[in-house]
């Protein structure tokens, strides 16, 4: 491990540390009324302070003296002698969120000056109860880095306390010992470097062959040390282990030896080659359970995930070959195959999962954009999330922020009212926004919901129709008239604030989330507040699809897109200019988009007998109909890139492999409706 | 140093047959061949570019070359062999009649292409090499490429 990966490792850290931190601050606050949790204060005291130490040892200046601050301001709290107020915890939270900064700017490699740093470093001095310029003078405290590490057995730092003398040990491994991948020779070779050694094999407990269990520990060590290092380096030996075994040290008077020894090589202990890492005592500042994880590249991930679809694509078709060669239903290889079938989904299954992620992080940010926006926009919320553990795969999280950050922004600055107004209104004064997450059959569903005043309805149909957007007569129910916020072009805060109205609407949202097969839904009570519903797929790299036939090519349509299929009667179909087409659906007329023709297969068709129609809805709530020849099928497919190396095809989002091995491709049905409206469009190409 | 430098001198190149004519590109470019497989016919492709096939889970365009040589361009079918290229870290399959060789070839031998009028032949061949009595075309690979397209 280089210096680099050691930074890099330290970074990472840092997120697991800053998460901890936002979520004990969150825990703090939330038990702020029944009394405070000992042990949530020592848990953020701990992950600051383990950030500050990591970030000395990178000499990462800047970030370690505002950390000291915080944590000087965190070990008041702890000690009772500040109390933990709501303008207190607006401070730590705001501290935090520096933190969050600093670490981002440390791990970018810049060093800049943050704005805001010295103010809030004053304030936490302050909120400490210190002199302001007291900050900055414990600076020797600054130089420890607990990334040093402890394997230096070397022992140059041992002029303290040279009360050596003749220690009498006695260690008695456990079977977790070996399993951990500890080997007990190591440690006696480590410990006769300290002086000269006696040991003592005590056999005793050594079973007869037969009865051996060989994964057991049996064997004990009886051990005199005639050493000049002090105690502690013994111990220090068996740190790791200490949980491990049972170890006695004791003072051994000067002339006390073993009568029998088995002195040298320590004999092999009982075979155990499981290999484990090194277990250590404690895991400072992650506080409690820790769980055991493994980072691991995403490009890995990624390729196992690819390979593990090959895998399944390859089974489906060596089932479909064992069903052309005519193999008896009742045949052993049919049942060996079903087994085949069934642990390959469930291998794909695991691979997804290793990319699913809980959602928690980017809730944590989102707690953070709420409070930028309500204390720019002078108003109190809270921001309470539920479901934090959900799981969705990384890449939809990382694509879900832009919108969420708009949403939340949105909610604090048109949902949520002024306190006057709430106070007013019989409401409390701070406002409550809810994020939650959770998995509704297959789907992800994440709802942000605001007890504000709700959509002021009169309001958006006056701004829709003075922009244009409806006709001046329109009357629209509802629900039409909610839709009308996701129109490109609307805004309804008549002074464009700093948070929302800055150009990017809720336009944006809907064609983000629908971009990732989502739908974005909303709901609003006048009084009682606003709900907007997000409902994702659960990856990205799986996708609901309708396998159809279009002039003898096999293709998929998402099924997301998908609102209806019907058979057109022929009386239903109208001419509407030269070749442009419509259908009447109960009373209203959808125009119909060839895909064959489009896509330049065969000549366009006039008559649909033969067809099927797919309703399909695409970006702006608009219908058309799609005519196929055939529906084969509805089933999951794996996405597969397409790089022709010529850039995108229209009207093509992607591409997939079926279970004989082709490959369909994927229609994009927006683009191919773009297509579709110009009459010539590329399709005349060929 | 003098092997290696001989190894630097020498190439080796895989000659292949469109019709009636011979070209050979570095065996370096060459991933794999196989046979003829029915391919996925692309939207709005190129005329020459006949399609994607799955190579193990890839998605790799076919090029039918003596479309794109304009040496004419019969049906694909079972006879013939696709040659899968690798050019700038992209897949590309390459259609032809026929793989005949592979040949050890020194650049000195490799001469500029003589002027004719076929634009493509200008395009697409970076020189010509003799062997005993055989002409084989060597062949630029990042032409044949399909050009990007602005997207529209």
């Amino acid at each position: 491990m280089d210096h680099a990966d050691i930074r890099e490792t330290f970074f990472t850290e840092c997120e697991d540390l800053l998460e901890a931190l936002h979520d004990g601050l969150a825990r703090i606050e939330y038990t702020l009324c029944i009394g405070m949790d000992a042990e949530t204060v020592n848990t953020v005291f701990r992950a600051v302070h383990s950030i500050k130490g990591g970030a000395g040892a990178f000499k990462l200046d800047q970030l370690v003296r505002f950390a000291h601050q915080f944590e000087t301001t965190l070990d008041a709290l702890r000690a009772g002698r500040i109390v933990a107020d709501p303008a207190l915890m607006g401070l730590l939270h705001r501290s935090a969120d520096q933190l969050s900064d600093l670490v981002q700017v440390a791990r970018a490699g810049n060093d800049a000056a943050c704005p805001n740093l010295l103010c809030l470093t004053h304030e936490l001095a302050a909120a400490a109860g210190e002199d302001e310029d007291n900050g900055d003078s414990d600076a020797e405290d600054f130089g420890f880095s607990p990334l040093s590490l402890d394997l230096d057995l070397g022992g140059s730092d041992l002029t303290s306390g040279s009360n050596g003398g003749r220690y009498a040990i006695a260690f008695s491994p456990t079977r977790a010992l070996y399993a951990c991948g500890n080997d007990t020779s190591v440690l006696l070779r480590v410990l006769s470097d300290l002086g000269r050694m006696e040991v003592r094999l005590d056999r005793s407990r050594l079973p007869d062959f037969d009865a051996l269990d060989w994964q057991e520990s049996w064997l004990d060590w009886q051990i005199i040390l005639e050493t000049d290092e002090p105690e502690h380096q013994i111990d220090e030996i068996f740190e790791f282990v200490e949980d491990l075994c049972r170890l006695e040290v004791s003072p051994l008077p000067e002339d006390m030896t073993l009568e029998e020894t088995e002195v040298g090589h320590a004999p092999e202990p009982p075979a155990s080659t499981v290999a484990g890492p090194l277990k250590k005592p404690a895991d400072e500042g992650r506080g409690s359970a820790p769980r055991a994880t493994v980072r691991v590249d995403l490009d890995r991930v990624d390729r196992l995930i690819n390979i593990v679809g090959e895998l399944v694509i390859n089974q489906a078709m060596l089932s479909q070959c064992v069903q052309d060669e005519g193999v008896p239903q009742r045949s052993p290889m049919r049942g060996r195959l079903d087994d085949f079938r069934s642990l390959a989904r469930e291998i794909q299954a695991s691979v997804m999962a290793i990319r699913a992620q809980a959602i928690k992080p980017l809730f944590q940010r989102m707690a953070r954009i709420a409070r930028e926006a309500a204390t720019s926009a002078g108003k109190q919320v809270r921001l309470v999330t539920e479901g934090e553990g959900t799981e969705v795969d990384k890449t939809v999280i990382e694509r879900l922020a832009d919108p969420l950050t708009h949403m939340i922004r949105n909610a604090v600055d048109h949902g949520i009212e002024t306190p006057e107004l709430r106070a007013s209104a019989g409401k409390s004064e701070t406002g409550m926004i809810t994020l939650s997450a959770a998995h509704r059959s297959g789907r992800v569903l994440i709802e942000v919901q605001d007890d504000g005043g709700g959509i002021n309805r009169p309001r958006v149909l006056e701004i829709a129709r003075s922009k244009g957007l409806v006709p001046e007569n329109a009357v629209l129910s509802d629900e039409e008239t909610d839709e009308l916020l996701f129109m490109p072009g609307f805004s309804t805060a008549s002074v464009l604030s700093d948070l929302s109205g800055r150009g990017v609407g809720m336009d944006v949202v809907r064609s983000t989330i629908e971009s990732l097969g989502g739908r974005v839904g909303i709901t609003s009570v006048p009084g009682h507040g606003t709900r907007f519903s997000i409902s994702l797929p659960l990856t990205l790299a799986v996708l609901d699809g309708m396998v159809v036939d279009v002039s003898g090519q096999t293709m998929v349509i998402p099924v997301s897109t998908i609102i209806e299929t019907l058979r057109p009667c022929p009386a239903d179909v109208h001419g509407l200019g030269s070749g442009g087409q419509v259908v009447g659906i109960r009373g209203s007329f959808v125009p119909i988009v060839d895909c064959g023709a489009v896509f330049g297969y065969r000549d366009p068709v006039h008559t649909y007998d033969k067809s099927v129609l797919l309703l399909v809805e695409t970006g702006r709530q608009k219908l058309c109909a799609l005519v196929v020849d055939a529906i084969h099928d509805q089933r999951q497919v794996v996405i597969k890139g397409l790089e022709t190396g010529y850039g995108d095809i229209p009207g093509i989002a992607a591409a997939t492999i079926l279970g004989d091995g082709r490959i369909a491709l994927i229609i994009d049905p927006e683009g191919l409706v773009e297509l579709g409206a110009s009459p010539h469009g590329p399709g005349s190409e060929l | 140093m003098q092997a290696s430098a001989t190894e630097a001198d020498l190439r080796e190149v895989v000659a292949f047959r469109i019709g009636s004519q011979e070209f050979c590109i570095d065996i370096r470019a060459v991933r794999e061949i196989r046979g003829w497989t029915p391919t996925t016919i692309l939207p709005h492709a190129p005329a020459y570019v006949i399609g994607v096939i799955n190579l193990r889970g890839l998605v790799v365009p076919i090029i039918n070359l003596a479309a794109r040589l304009a040496v004419g361009a019969p049906e694909p079918d079972a006879r013939h062999v696709v040659i899968i290229t690798v050019v700038d870290d992209q897949l590309i399959g390459l259609l032809v009649d026929a793989v005949s060789d592979i040949l050890t070839v020194s650049p000195s031998a490799v001469q500029p292409t003589p002027q004719v009028a076929s634009e493509a032949t200008q395009a697409f061949v970076r020189g010509v090499i003799m062997i005993d009595a055989r002409m084989l075309r060597l062949l630029d690979l990042a032409g044949v490429r399909p050009s990007p397209r602005p997207a529209t």
